[in-house]
């Protein structure tokens, strides 16, 4: 299916003589990629005639990098996550991105009163809210699933393996929510000593159940394969199994930790106006609510939300399925930027020697 | 070759008078250079592609500066004010302009990654603090630590000075599991950071397992192979290469179809009674896994140099053996397996090499006990700390060098074969 979409973009690229402009977008794969064919890619290029060519990254944000020092950019725009735009736009690696270029709302009100608060950054342009989430399986729990975070850490009236992300980051949180710390405290007890100390013991009681995934396309699989009976995981990706592909999965939004993902353009992009048009155009108000239509992640703006319909099964609404839906944001974290920027990579030395340690 | 003639002085000359000497190393020199002008390509294609890279590494692996570079005035403080000075006015004033020219150039963020990877938590020291800059003013020791608390810290200003320098050897220190002390001597990293020396360990300890399990499983069948007829053995010859065709994450995934608990060996030992649903076996996701997965993939690389070792040895070598009273096994360990330690040499030495660099396997299937310490280089590549990535790198490097040394030492080189 997504080699189907590339191969048609490009071809649709071949097809328009006229439209002798391209640009290339980095995204992550997926069902996620779809998304931003559907919402993004193909809309812009019926309105301007710039053909989009989609490529695929496990982490769009590590070539950047990489081309940007080897002097060498072949990417125009690239969807990365909020943390890693900071971090790669102080380093001065990718172009300033002006504000005054996005689109207002259809309203009139003025394109950064319309994002959520830190959607936009001199270098970044949120695109969707994505969250990480306690997923299970539900015929696995005959006798009553999970209802909440703390249960994912229970092993005894929830006995099974889980999966979790082979990382510091959303683990530490989570644990220390599930522990007990209020979601607006967590980052304040994780800053000492104690806090991580106590994140790491409490994620010590299920270690030896945990089996660690690395790429978000993997916890589907391992429920799937009954490899886990519960997992954490992206939103996204187990919306699209449960209402995509019909697998018996579901989601508990207790204890969410959300983060914003979006466009950067690397500097030095080969066809900067191009990408900057693109950019200003699918940041719209309309492709916003469209990409949400197809993979339920949230739309960083406020306008974009009564606009979201139904998703392409035609019956499923979104809104209860999206990150942002105030129902789910009851007992949620906002994944805090600075804090990792500076702690990174610290806590992930102390993740991997806990990791390695049998 | 042209007529020579003797003249009188007894110099051999060609027909035109030229002594043979010269007129033959003129027209050697130009075979010669016709000769280099083939190998150019290759040489150059290995320069720009291998020596230059590895020595990019390698000097990106003591080398950053991200701090130096951007913070001229503190880095010329350090370096006339000796170790143990106290940071008085004239080095928060300096630190303050380099701070604000931080602020003009965007470089904040980079100054501060450096810092962080020695001291964690700094890095929205220097961002937050490059923001606010501009309205730092005399006198800057107060006006900075009104600003936070954090930059009279003495580890902060002894980080500071180790970043002053571009060349450094702390990213050597990390990857050793070791750390600067805040009087500038050299300690161990606390127990819960350690993790590089263990990693390393497991590294050669598995890859070293999976060399043995390699021979133990391909010499048997490289030896199949060298005695059944060729069109037997060309059949089964390609059994062989055929996985080694096949991508390695195809591969990689068969595997974790087949062995994880839910998988198709387990559902079989449950059907068969061996196993009941609760005690099915953890195969995958651990060390276990990525034994297993790796001494398949690599299983080629000690066939195919076995072979072709085995494919010419004699049969009559054996057979003269046995006729003159040898048990069979007594045939074996002093006539045949002798002739095999070249293709063994060069087997376990490709298949240890290969082991020792892996990464995509174990991260698959090798879970949380099954890493190796490639999956931390990946880690910290991914994660733009590319000087660390490289310091390990270079000590894996060296390792393999001094192994590759110690086998030279003991087996010989020149005992080697490869095909």
């Amino acid at each position: 299916m997504k080699r189907l979409l590339i191969l048609s973009t490009a071809l649709a690229g071949l097809a328009l003589p006229a439209a002798a402009q391209q640009i290339t977008v980095l995204g992550w794969g997926g069902a996620y990629t779809v998304s931003q064919v559907e919402a993004y890619h193909k809309p812009f290029t019926a309105k301007t005639g710039i053909a989009v060519i989609s490529a695929d990254s496990d982490n769009p944000a590590t070539p950047i990098k990489a081309q940007v020092e080897a002097k060498n950019v072949s990417v125009d725009v690239a969807s990365v996550e909020y943390a890693d735009a900071v971090r790669l736009c102080d380093e001065g690696l990718l172009e300033l991105i002006d504000p005054a270029i996005l689109t207002p709302a259809p309203d009139g009100t003025a394109a950064l009163d319309d994002f959520l608060p830190g959607a936009v950054t001199e270098c970044f342009v949120a695109t969707d809210v994505y969250s990480t989430v306690l997923a299970y399986d539900t015929t696995k729990f005959p006798n009553g699933a999970p209802t909440k975070l703390a249960d994912f850490f229970d092993l005894e009236k929830f006995p099974g393996k889980r999966g979790m992300r082979k990382g510091a980051k959303v683990n530490l949180e989570m644990a220390l929510m599930a522990d007990g710390v209020p979601a607006a405290e967590v980052y304040s007890v994780l800053a000492t000593p104690e806090g991580v100390d106590r994140a790491f013991a409490k994620l010590g009681t299920i270690k030896s159940q945990i089996i660690w995934w690395e790429a978000g396309a993997q916890p589907p699989q391992l429920l799937a394969d009954g490899e886990v009976t519960m997992s954490i995981a992206y939103n996204g990706r187990i919306f699209n199994a449960a209402v995509g592909d019909g697998k018996p999965f579901d989601i508990v939004w207790d204890g969410q930790v959300y983060e914003l993902e979006g466009w950067v353009i690397p500097k030095g992009a080969p066809n900067l106006q191009a990408a900057l048009d693109f950019v200003a155009f699918s940041t719209g108000t309309e492709p916003l609510a469209k990409a949400a239509e197809w993979i339920s992640y949230g739309p960083p703006r406020v306008s974009s939300g009564p606009l979201v319909g139904k998703f392409k099964d035609g019956t499923t609404d979104m809104a209860p399925h999206l990150p942002t839906t105030a129902a789910n944001l009851t007992n949620a974290l906002s994944s805090d930027l600075e804090f990792w920027v500076d702690r990174d990579g610290e806590l992930n030395e102390r993740f991997n020697a806990w990791l390695a340690a049998n | 070759m042209a007529d020579t003639t003797l003249t009188r002085t007894g110099v051999l000359s060609t027909a035109d008078g030229r002594p043979l000497k010269s007129a033959l190393a003129r027209a050697q020199s130009r075979a010669k250079w016709r000769a280099f002008l083939l190998v150019a390509p290759l040489l150059l294609f290995v320069l720009v592609t291998f020596v230059a890279p590895i020595g990019q590494m390698l000097f990106r692996s003591v080398h950053h500066d991200g701090f130096s570079r951007n913070m001229p005035h503190l880095s010329a403080w350090f370096a006339a004010n000796p170790r143990g000075t106290e940071p008085g006015e004239a080095a928060f004033a300096a630190l303050a302009d380099d701070l604000k020219a931080a602020r003009q150039n965007r470089t904040a963020g980079e100054i501060g990654t450096r810092i962080n990877y020695d001291l964690s938590g700094t890095r929205s020291l220097f961002t937050a603090t490059a923001r606010s800059a501009d309205k730092l003013a005399p006198p800057y020791r107060e006006a900075l630590l009104a600003e936070n608390r954090q930059w009279g810290d003495p580890r902060l200003w002894e980080a500071m000075r180790g970043a002053s320098g571009a060349l450094t050897p702390n990213f050597y220190l990390s990857a050793l599991d070791l750390q600067r002390s805040p009087d500038g001597g050299i300690e161990r990293a606390p127990p819960e950071n350690r993790v590089y020396l263990m990693l390393f360990e497991r590294t050669f300890l598995l890859s070293g397992i999976i060399m043995v399990m390699t021979l133990v499983l391909g010499y048997p069948v490289a030896h199949l192979l060298a005695v059944l007829p060729l069109r037997t053995s060309n059949l089964l010859m390609i059994l062989v290469l055929l996985p080694f065709w096949t991508s390695l994450l195809v591969r990689t995934t068969s595997w974790i179809v087949l062995l994880q608990s839910q998988g198709v060996v387990n559902n079989v030992l449950v059907a068969s009674g061996v196993l009941t649903e609760e005690t099915r076996l953890q195969m995958i996701y651990n060390q276990a896994g990525t034994i297993i997965a790796m001494t398949h993939i690599l299983l080629p690389f000690m066939i195919l140099p076995l072979y072709s070792v085995m494919r010419p040895i004699p049969p009559s070598y054996v057979r003269a053996a046995r006729s003159l009273g040898a048990s069979s096994w007594c045939a074996f360990r002093r006539i045949y397996f002798p002739q095999t330690i070249p293709g063994i040499a060069a087997g376990a030495l490709l298949v240890f090499i290969l082991a020792v660099g892996y990464y995509i396997t174990p991260a698959l299937v090798g879970g949380a006990s099954g890493q190796l310490i490639s999956n931390l280089i990946a880690f910290h590549m991914s994660k733009s700390n590319w000087s660390l990535a490289a310091a390990i790198a270079a000590i894996l490097l060296a390792a393999v060098l001094v192994l590759y040394w110690l086998y030279d030492r003991l087996i010989g080189i020149d005992n080697m074969k490869l095909g």
